[in-house]
């Protein structure tokens, strides 16, 4: 923890000097940039512009893991849909993020549902890959335990399935919390007029490094801090019960 | 659940029951096997290693359909304990038993852990448990579901020796306190003596029926050299050489 800190410390350090020697237009300093954000803060345009896009990541999210879990359990478990789907993921899987999204914008328009949708369809193959894993690695024991002692069809799911999918589900919703923020921008710099993504475009426009960077650091942050204080430990909480979980 | 029908016997008839090897071959397991039990009789299998034990066993639990032959259950509540423990590693030893078992009552739950020296181990998940312990916890599970019919794949090993033994003296307590009845898979053949009313000897694969044992009963009442004579038999009948032989000296020992 001790050298994470100096390591970013240093990071800093090495920003600070590099941009006292640079353009300070082209490359800002930390206190630029500071300065930048605390501008956007008193505004209430950067609070705006993160809320907007925070709602977009949610939605894409959760639009792509229900529809990544389903579609990955009944691979998963019919072989049968496993052919049928999978030529499917493949090429999604295989499509760059940027033609799925200007495709979208031009065959549904330049609106939310096109860049909702084209964030969730750049997810939905990795999420659909990870929860057929778990799936295809359910214990068929507990699976024969459960038929043997009659258990229905929700508490099979509930108690002994749900269980052992939870990880592949958490590994899936941690690298696509990453994968779709990012994304998300890409699509609001391409089309949507607002949002962090937006902002970063504008700031581009006017070759403004420190209104770039005052946009980005602050959402980057927030995202780890998601990552750190949600996606995390629900990862450690539904592994809690392996006894030698890291 | 109907009393009547749960007293009616255990009735096995398996013609032919082929599995596809992972090499793609297909292969007899079975082969025009039949044994039946009466209601509350235990009914011990005994057989080379490998001669298709558990494939039966699946097979009269209802597990495993893709057979030819018929097996006729008695009504009522089955239960079985498998091979290996087959816990739900994130529920307590408690929950685990509860989810099989949703009718078990406090008392009925509390006396059952304690005669399976499980008292303390209540709350424990099964990755807090050795081997022997997940074992026992099944066993518990098989039978708090205070079943009509009850299977046992192998109870006891990777129990200690006097472990096994009290766990043994537990089980026929149950089986005869609740008229189970019961088949249970074993290699043991002092096991199969002690607990059996009918012991199966199998044959190696394709697995049948060779021998039919009846043991005598109560059997308090058997003196040690019975009980030796009759384990001589049975391992008699297990080497594979005499087989053919002495079959037919020991069939229908009484």
């Amino acid at each position: 923890m001790a050298a994470r800190f100096v390591s970013l410390l240093t990071l800093l350090g090495f920003w600070a000097v590099a941009a006292h020697f640079g353009d300070p237009r082209r490359f800002p300093g930390p206190l630029e940039v500071s300065a930048a954000i605390g501008r956007a803060v008193q505004s209430g345009e950067l609070f705006a512009a993160m809320t907007v896009t925070m709602a977009r990541v949610v939605a894409a999210f959760v639009l792509a893991m229900a529809a990544g879990v389903a579609i990955g359990y009944a691979m998963g478990r019919s072989p049968f849909v496993n052919e049928l789907a999978d030529p499917w993921i493949v090429v999604l899987l295989n499509l760059p993020a940027l033609v799925i999204i200007v495709l979208l914008y031009i065959w549904v328009g330049l609106n939310e549902t096109a860049a909702i949708a084209a964030v969730a369809l750049n997810k939905l193959p990795n999420a659909t890959v990870t929860i057929r894993e778990g799936a295809r690695a359910l214990d068929p024991g507990l699976d024969e335990m459960a038929r043997l002692f009659a258990f229905s069809r929700w508490k099979r799911l509930r108690h002994v399935e749900a269980p052992q999918l939870a990880p592949y589900f958490a590994a899936a919703a941690r690298t696509g919390l990453s994968l779709v923020w990012k994304i998300v921008l890409v699509v609001e710099l391409l089309g949507r007029p607002n949002g962090v993504g937006f902002e970063i475009n504008m700031a581009f426009q006017l070759f403004d490094v420190s209104l770039l960077l005052a946009y980005a650091l602050p959402f980057a942050a927030a995202m780890l801090l998601i990552e750190a204080l949600v996606v995390q430990p629900f990862e450690r909480h539904v592994s809690r019960w392996r006894p030698r979980a890291a | 659940m109907s009393r009547a029908g749960a007293r009616a016997p255990l009735d096995v008839h398996i013609a032919k029951k082929r599995l596809t090897s992972a090499s793609g071959r297909t292969i007899d397991v079975i082969c025009g096997l039949a044994l039946r039990l009466d209601a509350g009789q235990v009914g011990a299998l005994i057989g080379p290693s490998g001669c298709g034990k558990t494939t039966l066993l699946r097979i009269v639990a209802g597990l495993d359909e893709q057979f030819e032959g018929a097996v006729k259950r008695p009504a009522g509540k089955l239960s079985m304990g498998f091979q290996e423990p087959r816990l739900l590693p994130w529920r307590s030893v408690e929950d685990n038993i509860r989810l099989a078992a949703p009718d078990i009552g406090d008392n009925d739950l509390r006396s059952l852990l304690e005669a399976l020296g499980l008292a303390q181990h209540r709350s424990h998940f099964p990755g807090e448990l050795s081997l022997g312990l997940a074992r026992r916890v099944a066993l518990a599970r098989a039978f708090a579901v205070k079943p009509d019919v009850l299977l046992l794949d192998e109870p006891f090993v990777s129990l200690d020796a006097p472990l096994a033994l009290a766990m043994q003296r537990e089980l026929a307590g149950l089986v005869k306190e609740r008229a189970i009845t019961t088949v249970l898979v074993t290699h043991d053949v002092s096991q199969a003596v002690r607990l059996a009313d009918r012991i199966f000897v199998l044959s190696p694969r394709p697995a049948r029926v060779i021998s039919e044992i009846r043991v005598e009963s109560p059997r308090a009442a058997m003196s040690d050299e019975e009980t030796r004579a009759l384990k001589a038999g049975v391992e008699a009948l297990l080497a594979p050489q005499h087989a053919s032989d002495e079959a037919g000296d020991e069939t229908g020992r009484r």
